[in-house]
């Protein structure tokens, strides 16, 4: 018998990483002569951060199977701790001026606040994963609430402390320091790891766990580990989702972060289809640009998003993508009629 | 061949609430041996399996695999320490490939961890092509090589039973327990399942443990039988005695007092 070499087979990852910097090459050359404005740019920055949200939602809903309804408690973890930071390096001049770019302290910042998310999420998903389906889903819930509610009675975090009641206000003087470059190339660093996680022993664990638990015990699979550390690793990258957030908007309202938001994310997932990453990055960048431009139809604005919507949970139930994942390398192999290769694309969302 | 029993219990026994549906089980198992584990409907069977492998922990008596005491592990333990099972009603990762649900097997062997697989290591790539290349020899005992890409819920019922087998014996275990893997296969399927299961025995050199309903296939491939009935153990021994134990004709069907 002839066995394939699997390596050989799935490629070819340089396809993507062309297709990354081309894409990269027209953001620069668009923004350099103006197309891109400030606006644009920011709506740009909106979509980085709904993939990295999306995505990484993916991989508690879509390829563990379970609704979490709290992911941006974790995402306002990134924010607060992230902006936290960058304020005190600001205040104690640790790498500020010339020869430290902003970019050194964005990128500590936004790390540090995505390891604290995940301490979070590991937090919650002990007590939570005991849990499956419906409950999961209200007890994320919860404890989404319970960090926001927090949060907003941290006197340090813009709140007026428990003793002057919840009347928070929001943390200001946030340096502005994400810049579009940076954070697309954060996002194809994030959607990278996660594509290879899931491309991993550890996807491969998830979705055994997502079609039958009790089996995938019986087949030595550690379940409470894998739920688990697909919590945290998902609270990571929400975490750092929030960083970019909080140095793109520079002030942090804990309005940013309630359970509506989550849900939004949810969507997502749900548009895009669960289980697949490519999915995700298409209706995060669809999803969110989708508002900026009906703006001009303002009073209908949210009726079409919402027969969109619609539209596609009638005719698709199972998302854009479904579990598929969408494949640069196919396509291309298509146009030039070459052999199907199998791999997709990271982060090829403009 | 060590003197130790693959697998054995001493008086094991679980209650639910007041009910006990398991009493004072006993068995030894020892390496290469085939032992049949029989009884009417409810008798605890399926309870005992679940026993044996973590599923629940028992309230009484304890377990040893290899000579270790495994009460209160969890079911991955129980699959680390050797010990694999079947499902009664299959229970495969449906929309997963063929291909995978033997990989997903495999899970405890695989070397790299999460650093590797975030970067795709040459680890990852070694291991990957390590646990491909196993889960395709295993598939091909069974004839599922070919069908190695196919989402498991579309392969036809005899052939997901035989999947399942193929993925609990990626566990590298010592002991396979097999819920009543005829139950709901025709007679060629039946005969079929009876050269895998002899050929698993003499490849592997595994003990096993059936659970079955088709008396013809237990009588014919069993060395020993354990027949339980409400729980409690009602007879032991070999093919022949056990089929003519008046306890066990009186079990299946009934008594004329």
């Amino acid at each position: 018998m002839i066995i394939p070499n699997i390596q050989r087979k799935a490629k070819n990852p340089l396809v993507n990483l062309i297709g990354i910097i081309v894409a990269f090459a027209v953001l620069v050359i668009l923004v350099r002569t103006g197309v891109v404005s400030t606006y644009i740019s920011g709506i740009l920055m909106t979509i980085c951060i709904s993939i990295i949200m999306a995505t990484s939602l993916n991989i508690a809903t879509g390829f563990l199977g379970q609704i979490a309804l709290g992911h941006c408690g974790f995402m306002a973890i990134g924010a607060y701790t992230s902006a936290l930071i960058t304020k005190a390096m600001a205040n104690s001049n640790i790498l500020v001026g010339a020869g430290a770019p902003n970019f050194f302290r964005f990128l500590i910042a936004i790390i540090i606040g995505g390891a604290l998310a995940a301490i979070f999420g590991m937090l919650v998903g002990i007590p939570a994963l005991r849990l499956k389906g419906d409950y999961l889903a209200i007890i994320t819930l919860g404890f989404g609430e319970i960090i926001r509610v927090v949060i907003q009675n941290l006197k340090f975090c813009g709140g007026n402390g428990l003793s002057q009641g919840a009347a928070g206000q929001a943390l200001v003087g946030i340096s502005r320091i994400s810049n579009i470059y940076v954070v697309y190339w954060i996002t194809v660093v994030c959607v990278f790891l996660m594509y290879c996680f899931v491309r991993s022993r550890y996807g491969r664990a998830l979705m055994a766990i997502r079609e039958d638990d009790v089996s995938s015990g019986a087949t030595g699979l550690n379940v409470t580990y894998y739920k688990v550390l697909a919590f945290t690793f998902s609270a990571f990258f929400a975490g750092i989702a929030g960083g970019i957030f909080a140095h793109y908007i520079g002030s942090l309202s804990i309005n940013n972060f309630t359970f509506m938001k989550s849900v939004e994310y949810v969507i997502m997932v749900v548009f895009g289809g669960m289980g697949s990453l490519t999915g995700s990055i298409v209706a995060g960048g669809i999803l969110s640009a989708l508002p900026e431009a009906l703006r001009r139809f303002a009073e209908y604005r949210m009726l079409v998003y919402s027969i969109a919507l619609i539209v596609v949970v009638i005719f698709k139930p199972t998302g854009l993508l479904g579990t598929r994942e969408f494949s640069l390398t196919n396509v291309l192999s298509r146009f030039f009629g070459k052999g199907k290769a199998e791999i997709k694309d990271g982060g090829q969302d403009e | 061949m060590s003197d130790t029993p693959v697998l054995k219990t001493v008086n094991l026994g679980i209650n639910f609430g007041g009910l006990k549906a398991v009493d004072d089980f006993n068995i030894e198992i020892m390496q290469g041996e085939l032992v049949g584990l029989i009884g009417p409907n409810g008798a605890g069977k399926t309870t005992v399996f679940n026993l044996l492998t973590g599923v629940y922990a028992p309230t009484e008596g304890d377990i040893f695999i290899s000579g270790k005491r495994v009460n209160g592990l969890k079911p991955h333990q129980f699959v680390a320490e050797g010990i694999a099972r079947t499902f009664q009603n299959i229970r495969l990762f449906k929309q997963m490939s063929v291909i995978d649900n033997v990989k997903i097997a495999c899970d405890q062997s695989i070397k790299y961890k999460l650093g590797g697989g975030l970067l795709h290591s040459k680890l990852y790539w070694d291991e990957e092509q390590r646990v491909h290349e196993k889960a395709l020899e295993l598939l091909k005992l069974f004839n599922l090589d070919t069908k190695a890409d196919f989402v498991a819920s579309n392969l036809p019922y005899g052939q997901q039973r035989k999947l399942e087998i193929a993925r609990a014996l990626a566990t590298d275990m010592k002991i396979l327990l097999l819920d009543e893997p005829a139950a709901g296969m025709n007679p060629v399927e039946t005969a079929e399942l009876l050269d895998s299961i002899n050929m698993i025995r003499d490849k592997f050199g595994i003990a096993i443990l059936l659970i079955e309903h088709d008396m013809s296939l237990v009588m014919n491939v069993c060395e020993r039988i354990t027949v339980i009935d409400y729980g409690r153990t009602i007879a032991r021994g070999l093919p022949s005695e056990v089929s003519n134990n008046p306890d066990v004709i009186a079990a299946y069907l009934g008594t004329d007092d």
